[in-house]
């Protein structure tokens, strides 16, 4: 049932054997990025005003908090676990910046604190998981409760952000020609290539792929497996925390009940964007492509008009699906 | 005393008496049962009655745990079950008419049959991880739902099909007596047939069973068919107890309650053996626990904190790890006043996890 991490070519370093063609583990992420292609094609010439810069912009600009949680939410996948907590923790933080500000504190202050309560909830998960060794799946569950639970403690009602520097923080626009961005796309942004980075050219980065291949075997080759499984956890939560402060700062307010679900988009672009949900297989760029996939859906339904807003799950359900069989295919044939 | 702290339902149960402990604390007439119009009436009643669909799904996802699955679209299955027999009685002319209500559930119940079915064919067919084929119809169920009801909360009036959420027979509420009574069904045909016993075999190694001549995809299969039609069961008796069928929000969350009473029950995730004794308590701890929030005062709205805070201590304390200190620890020469230095020090270190 489960699938093995595939044995992979071993490939010569020092770029002395040049793949001839592409890798297998790519085909995945060069899916996920062609059904982009499409639907931007399809969209743009279905639609007068589809392919403008403000519409590109806007993709960017609504889903910038999506974006740093499915950075998250790939390093604890890669692990082979899962984060259900991501969307209350993200409640958690707005809630907590926006009490914070009513309360007169400094935007400095508040900020860290935000995003280190995501940090401490992801610590208490990674404790949980790999010290008392509870199920992924039952420990982020059990967090995400508790975090939509502080969220009422703190907060029943929507508070307003009307703290003047914060906003200063979020409307700071730049523009180059009709492009525009915000502070928060920038901020998503350089999450990734964090992430990207991290995953790629670190030990920690290699050391989160080994474990999701094969945990035993990474423990009997000596890679530090349980600072690893925690730590992953902890980026999860503290881009849970980020992805928090970005929404807040997105809607100008703080309510617990906001990303109700939202894990279940984080998890839905992460794998739409070919990592497996096993563990070991997958690459931060392609979630962040399931991210715009995701967005793009929601753009071309409000273009439409006249379709539902009830389609739009309907349409991630059966991407969701394709992408599922894809895989699968992929799989089979390597094995 | 080494026996009873290992056994798997000695923490669930201790939850459930410690929280109605605290209600009849709180609240002495908690426990009392009374006779109105000769319907039992009183808190433990009520907890049955709402136990009931929570006990339905968390019975599916029991036996496809078993096999080393999860089923996340129960919730999305209860909205698309209610939705489809609640259109089906506004549409027609009579839904006062037994037969139109007869016809409602059975169509509901076939949808979600087939539903079941389907995400079986992805588990067992296509050989596609569990969590993500029923991630997919926990994704598009709820829109379908919608599809059905139109993007609207459907209500209805009709009298046969309230009686399967607020009815009463021989005394007790009708939800009740249907869960309990597919649940004993259930509990029977598993525990004194072989079939349990086939489906521990292949959750705790699928390739071995199926080498052994167990028929590992049909039940892998019949499991998941399962799951949806309790799950479409559950939906009925949450519709018909509000008699509206609300696309977005009934059984919202329904599948993480059903996965914790089975987790507090003391089966593991991971597949293989599983209790259906201790589903059954994990689900009352859930009810209770909901009751108990009210009957305490605290605010609804902090209910899942204070979830979590049991949850949280129940399954530390039945974490492997934690099982293992305990059981040293009362295993001692001296065992008859364990020091406990890590008890002691565990509180400390559930504290700083949950904070």
């Amino acid at each position: 049932m489960t699938t093995s991490a595939p044995a992979r070519t071993p490939r010569k370093l020092g770029g002395v054997k040049i793949p001839t063609r592409l890798d297998r583990r790519y085909l995945p992420v060069v899916g996920t990025f062609v059904v982009l292609a499409l639907m931007l094609i399809v969209g743009g010439s279905r639609y007068e005003n589809f392919l403008t810069p403000a519409v590109v912009s806007n993709l960017f600009i609504n889903n910038a908090h999506l974006i740093v949680l499915a950075v998250g939410m790939t390093f604890v996948i890669l692990t082979g676990g899962i984060d259900l907590s991501v969307g209350s923790v993200l409640a958690l933080s707005t809630v907590i910046t926006a009490a914070l500000l009513q309360a007169g504190w400094p935007p400095a202050v508040v900020i860290p604190v935000a995003v280190a309560a995501g940090t401490v909830i992801g610590l208490a998960h990674g404790v949980m998981i790999h010290y008392f060794q509870v199920q992924p799946f039952v420990a982020t569950l059990a967090g995400m409760f508790f975090a939509r639970g502080l969220c009422f403690l703190i907060a029943p009602e929507s508070i307003a952000i009307d703290n003047a520097s914060f906003a200063e923080l979020a409307t700071w626009v730049q523009i180059f020609g009709e492009w525009r961005m915000t502070s928060s796309v920038l901020i998503a942004l350089i999450v990734l290539g964090l992430g990207f980075v991290v995953l790629h050219l670190t030990r920690f980065g290699r050391t989160v792929y080994a474990i999701g291949g094969g945990e035993q075997s990474a423990l009997l080759m000596g890679l530090p497996v349980a600072r690893t499984k925690v730590l992953a956890y902890v980026v999860s939560g503290t881009c849970a925390g980020l992805g928090g402060l970005l929404f807040a700062m997105a809607q100008r307010s703080g309510y617990s009940l906001t990303g109700v679900g939202m894990e279940l988009d984080a998890i839905a672009a992460v794998v739409i964007g070919g990592t497996l949900l096993t563990g070991g297989t997958g690459f931060v760029l392609g979630s962040v492509l399931g991210v715009l996939v995701l967005g793009l859906i929601q753009t071309i339904i409000t273009f439409e008009g006249t379709l539902s807003s009830w389609w739009t799950r309907i349409v991630i359900g059966v991407l969701l699906l394709i992408f599922v069989l894809l895989q699968r295919a992929l799989t089979l044939r390597r094995t | 005393m080494t026996n009873l702290l290992r056994h798997y339902l000695f923490w669930p149960v201790a939850a459930l008496v410690a929280l109605l402990v605290a209600n009849t604390v709180a609240r002495p007439s908690f426990l009392a049962i009374t006779i109105r119009d000769g319907h039992l009436f009183g808190a433990p009643i009520d907890i049955l009655r709402t136990t009931a669909p929570l006990l339905l799904v968390a019975l599916g996802m029991t036996l496809v745990i078993a096999t080393r699955g999860i089923d996340l679209s129960v919730g999305a299955v209860v909205a698309v079950s209610g939705a489809v027999a609640l259109s089906h009685l506004a549409s027609s002319p009579n839904p006062e008419s037994p037969v139109t209500v007869l016809t409602a559930v059975g169509l509901a119940l076939a949808l979600c049959l087939v539903l079941g079915v389907w995400n079986g064919f992805l588990v067992s067919a296509l050989g596609i991880q569990p969590i993500i084929a029923t991630l997919i119809l926990m994704t598009a169920g709820r829109g379908v739902a919608m599809l059905i009801t139109g993007g609207m909360i459907t209500t209805v009036n009709s009298a046969p099909f309230k009686v399967l959420g607020s009815g009463f027979w021989l005394g007790l509420p009708v939800a009740a007596v249907l869960a309990f009574g597919v649940f004993a069904v259930v509990a029977f045909v598993v525990r004194r047939t072989a079939l349990g016993m086939l489906l521990e075999a292949t959750g705790i190694n699928p390739a071995a069973s199926r080498l052994s001549g167990v028929r590992s995809k049909t039940l892998t299969w019949t499991v998941y068919a399962a799951s949806g039609l309790f799950a479409g069961l559950a939906g009925l008796l949450i519709s018909a107890d509000t008699m509206a069928a609300d696309a977005n929000n009934a059984g919202l969350f329904i599948e993480l309650d059903a996965i914790l009473a089975v987790v507090i029950g003391g089966t593991a995730l991971s597949g293989g053996k599983f209790n259906l004794s201790g589903t059954l308590v994990g689900a009352l701890v859930i009810a209770t626990l909901e009751r108990t929030v009210t009957v305490l005062g605290i605010s609804p709205l902090v209910t899942p904190l204070f979830m979590a805070l049991v949850v949280i201590a129940v399954t530390l304390l039945q974490s492997p790890r934690m099982r293992e200190r305990l059981t040293a620890a009362t295993r001692r020469p001296v065992a008859t006043t364990p020091p406990e230095p890590q008890p002691a020090a565990r509180p400390d270190s559930t504290e700083v996890k949950t904070r």
